[in-house]
């Protein structure tokens, strides 16, 4: 507060620097305010209520936005990674194939075999195969019809088994004996007493019959909960699948049941007794599938199943870079599979030339509406400001009227003999249309913010440049141009921001040539259902688009954004 | 440029207004002689008649005929346009007369020079005129694409393209049946419809809460004010295909997808930034002490919102629901995604019917929407003025 000249020790006596010093000496207590409270508490106390009206203002519209906007967003930019497919459609096969080298390529063991039948099966019953099929699709060509043979297929193993045990007895193949030999008594009364109102009592196994039959009773009671809670059909009523009797001949190869006294053990003994017997027939897991189909013993499959096992994958992104994850680490396509570089480089490309079109077209009118009286500029800005207030189908609209082949400026140049009939130009489904309608779409973006910076310009420095000697352009190279240059700066970013996410108007007059990343996430969606390569492809994109708004945050201000002058 | 420094007019040599409607008449004749076969013979008769009007107007009759001399020019221009070429001649060829009259006598009179400082050089003066020629071009280019859209709107044919019968203006080649079909083809009035239902509801969301929080950002004390803005602003500034794939994404998860309520909250968060920033731009210029002194007398917060804030930030409130109702009305992306078959608004019903080329009814649509953004376009206007007005910012 002192500066040199008010040091205490140089001038005594009452300055105000004094006064303030003293008053800081003196200690007389803090000030009080009017209630009571000292002053500084007080003040604090109605900060911070003025704080909290402010957030409580803000707080409905931020929760809005939040639910409504960025948790979209965020949802959005956890699909580019999400991956649990796999997993959680052929968890056992993920397990099994825990020590797999996938870079080593080779069939696997017998045991993944193994797993992916009864996954496989599972899922077909699900009707999640084909979900399975289609994302693993997209890595490897073939999958998707791979799986869906195989689920229409895979009931072919476990029939082996079901018929020798039905031949044995009858029962094997009925709902009822099975619901006996898994089901817990107690359930199966409480099934039998459900009048069908309410939820049905779920399943439940029988104490100790997982110990003698392991795989059989997981498997009945995949079945059984399935036909509760999926089908809403009592166990009771319904014949097991295959998988169960496959799950059976495991188990009784394998174990032992001779001790097993339970309800069936009759049927259960003469079964086991069945399958030690040397005439039946059994089928490896392996051969089974690979009858289905021969893709089974290819090791690609297997190497992509393994790849893709991981909850959270790089691949969506290393897709929309043109790469692929491989076995032994992400590689880039081939050659003429990589389109996405070309797109962002298209995109990128052409939204500059966009930019710069803006600049061009928009400058000379932004110079002109600053520096003409105010009420010939207010009447010139309506012809800026009716296209910006015009809906963007009714320009494109009338671009695709414009520029077709029968169009108003082939009609018009036809006529005036500058171009032959049979010789219409093609300024439409190419990048020639892109960028013409775009750029006069986004022409407006260009000149409204260029000319509120133009019009702070004080006219006196052209002029005193002017009556100093320098030429015309000099005038305006060194002094009014350096001057408008934050206008360019601002409008250039607000152009390309808003095209590089364009989608409507590559997509009407843009053909196959003047399309956008854009069109490619919008076919993503609706047309190849790749939901997460869509997604990876519109987080690069927001990226860039964040890195420009905060350049434009950083040059312009975001308080600074005007509508419509 | 001021009114104080008169610019001498004086009557220029007959060589170089000869000379200027020469390479004017050239110009002129080159087109109208490509389109008759031979462009060259078009430049010279252009020149040579051009020149000789000239001549004839500046040195045998003079300034003192200039009346019937435009006139003539316009008529028999206008014959000669109606004989080669029917009714569309005619009207060309008055156009022309016109021009060229005015022309003939603005460049040999030196009337050009009336509006600038006497001390520009001839360079300097063709370049403002070349500049202006320039930016007449760029609105040109700005404002031909929707001029078109209008008549062709009224094609008798389903065509997208201007008929013969149209360039006669023979009445046989427009028609209404275009807007009949707009107004009676049920896809049609259902888009409507839709549009209509959806915006309003998504403008009433987006102004009630975003005018409470400009309030509340206004404020000089608000915690992590940049991070809450950047929030605020972002559906703005995210791409609208991002937006609609995360939408698409999130609301079939919470089953809002083709519900009218999905577009509504949509439509409503997509709004929100215009009100937001309209809003506060109108609260820059507030006068807090207009608050307190209602607060010094009594009034509780709810009066002096209404009685004090309201009316003088009201311009700001309507001009961001303006925005905020074009943005819904306008919006295709979005509605793409998560619409449905039931919830088809006018900007889908246009978006297909231009990806199919099915018939010039969307002209029909776009006329009348070009009609309704000049009527939303005058309305911002005028509140924009009235709240600077209000804020005491510009004299009216």
């Amino acid at each position: 507060m002192t500066d040199a000249a008010t040091e205490p020790d140089k001038i005594t006596g009452p300055t105000p620097d004094n006064a303030l010093r003293a008053a800081d000496k003196a200690d007389d207590g803090p000030v009080l305010a009017a209630d009571g409270r000292p002053l500084k508490q007080s003040l604090n106390r109605a900060l911070r209520a003025q704080k909290l009206r402010a957030l409580a203002l803000i707080a409905p519209l931020l929760i809005f936005v939040l639910v409504s906007f960025i948790a979209p967003i965020g949802d959005m930019l956890f699909r580019s990674v999400e991956n649990q497919i796999v997993r959680d459609t052929m968890p056992r096969t993920v397990a099994a194939l825990a020590d797999y080298d996938a870079a080593a390529g080779g069939v696997p063991r017998d045991e993944v075999f193994e797993a992916a039948y009864y996954d496989v099966f599972y899922a077909a019953e699900r009707k999640l195969h084909t979900r399975l099929g289609s994302r693993l699709n997209y890595e490897q060509t073939g999958a998707s019809s791979l799986f869906r043979k195989s689920g229409r297929g895979i009931d072919d193993i476990g029939e082996v088994y079901q018929d020798q045990f039905e031949d044995l007895n009858g029962d094997w193949d009925e709902a009822r004996p099975w619901a006996e030999l898994m089901g817990d008594p107690t359930w199966i009364a409480a099934q039998e007493g459900w009048d069908g109102s309410g939820r049905m009592p779920a399943f439940e196994l029988r104490s100790d019959i997982a110990d003698v039959l392991p795989r059989t009773a997981a498997s009945y009671q995949i079945f059984a909960r399935f036909m509760q809670t999926e089908e809403g059909d009592s166990p009771l009523e319904e014949e097991p699948w295959t998988v169960v009797h496959t799950a059976l001949y495991q188990d009784l190869s394998e174990g032992d049941v001779s001790g097993y006294t339970g309800p069936r053990s009759d049927m259960l003994q003469a079964a086991a007794a069945l399958v030690a017997s040397p005439d039946f027939e059994t089928i490896a897991f392996r051969d089974g599938l690979e009858e289905i189909d021969e893709d089974w013993v290819d090791p690609e499959i297997w190497q992509t199943i393994k790849t893709y096992s991981p909850s959270y994958t790089s691949g969506y992104f290393l897709n929309s870079v043109d790469m692929q994850k491989t076995p032994e680490g992400p590689a880039l396509r081939d050659e003429d599979e990589r389109i996405y570089g070309l797109l962002f480089q298209r995109t990128m490309f052409m939204s500059m030339v966009i930019t710069i079109s803006c600049i061009l077209l928009g400058y000379p009118i932004a110079y002109l509406l600053s520096n003409l009286p105010s009420r010939t500029a207010n009447l010139l800005m309506i012809l800026v400001l009716l296209p910006f207030w015009t809906s963007l189908l009714v320009r494109t609209s009338a671009w695709k009227v414009m520029l077709q082949q029968q169009g108003v400026i082939n009609d018009t140049l036809v006529w005036l003999g500058l171009v032959a009939d049979d010789a219409r130009l093609t300024m439409i489904n190419n990048q020639f249309g892109t960028i013409v309608a775009m750029t006069h779409i986004l022409l407006p973006f260009m000149i409204l913010p260029m000319y509120s910076v133009m019009s702070t310009i004080p006219q006196t420095y052209v002029r005193a440049a002017k009556s100093l000697g320098a030429t015309n352009w000099t005038t305006f190279w060194r002094v009014y141009f350096p001057q408008s240059i934050p206008g360019i700066g601002a409008g250039s970013i607000l152009v390309f921001i808003l095209s590089i996410g364009y989608y409507i108007t590559p997509e009407i007059v843009g053909g196959t040539s003047g399309i956008f990343i854009s069109n490619r996430i919008a076919y993503h969606i609706s047309s190849s259902l790749n939901w997460g390569l869509a997604a990876a492809l519109g987080t690069i994109l927001l990226v860039v688009v964040l890195l420009l708004y905060w350049a434009y945050d950083r040059i312009v201000g975001i308080d600074n954004v005007k509508l419509g002058g | 440029m001021s009114e104080a420094i008169l610019t001498p007019i004086e009557k220029k040599p007959i060589g170089f207004t000869a000379g200027v409607l020469a390479a004017a008449g050239g110009f002129a004749g080159l087109f109208l002689g490509t389109a008759q076969g031979s462009g060259l013979l078009g430049i010279l008769v252009g020149a040579a008649l051009m020149a000789a009007l000239a001549f004839v107007a500046m040195q045998v009759l003079g300034e003192a005929l200039e009346k019937p001399v435009r006139w003539g020019m316009i008529a028999v221009a206008a014959v000669a346009g109606f004989l080669f070429n029917g009714i569309p001649g005619l009207i060309m060829g008055g156009l022309f007369g016109w021009f060229f009259g005015w022309f003939i006598y603005w460049i040999g009179m030196g009337r050009y020079r009336a509006h600038l400082v006497p001390y520009l050089t001839g360079g300097q003066v063709l370049w403002h005129y070349s500049f202006r020629v320039l930016c007449g071009a760029i609105f040109v280019f700005l404002i031909t694409p929707i001029i078109v859209v209008m008549p062709l709107s009224f094609n008798a044919e389903d065509f997208f393209t201007f008929t013969p019968e149209m360039l006669a203006f023979d009445p046989a080649g427009y028609s209404l049946k275009h807007y009949r079909d707009f107004l009676t083809n049920p896809e049609w009035t259902n888009a409507v419809k839709n549009s209509l239902m959806v915006a309003p509801v998504a403008t009433l969301i987006s102004v009630s809460l975003g005018t409470l929080a400009a309030i509340g950002l206004s404020q000089s004390h608000v915690p992590g004010k940049r991070a809450i803005m950047a929030i605020l602003i972002s559906p703005m500034i995210v791409p609208l295909i991002i937006s609609a794939t995360g939408m698409y994404f999130f609301y079939s998860k919470i089953g809002l997808v083709g519900t009218y309520w999905g577009i509504v909250l949509a439509h409503a968060v997509l709004g929100i930034p215009f009100v937001i920033i309209t809003v506060t731009a109108t609260l820059v210029g507030f006068d807090r002490s207009l608050t307190r002194a209602a607060a010094n007398m009594g009034a509780n917060p709810v009066t002096t919102f209404f009685k004090v804030q309201m009316p003088l930030i009201l311009p700001g409130v309507i001009s961001g629901g303006l925005f905020a109702f074009i943005t819904s009305f306008d919006e295709v992306v979005v509605v793409l995604f998560i619409g449905s078959a039931e919830l088809q608004t006018l900007p889908w019903q246009m978006f297909t019917g231009l990806r199919e080329q099915i018939s010039p009814t969307i002209l029909a649509a776009a006329t009348i929407l070009v009609g309704i953004s000049i009527c939303l376009l005058t309305s911002v206007e005028i509140l924009r003025r009235r709240s600077e007005r209000l804020r005491g910012m510009s004299p009216g």
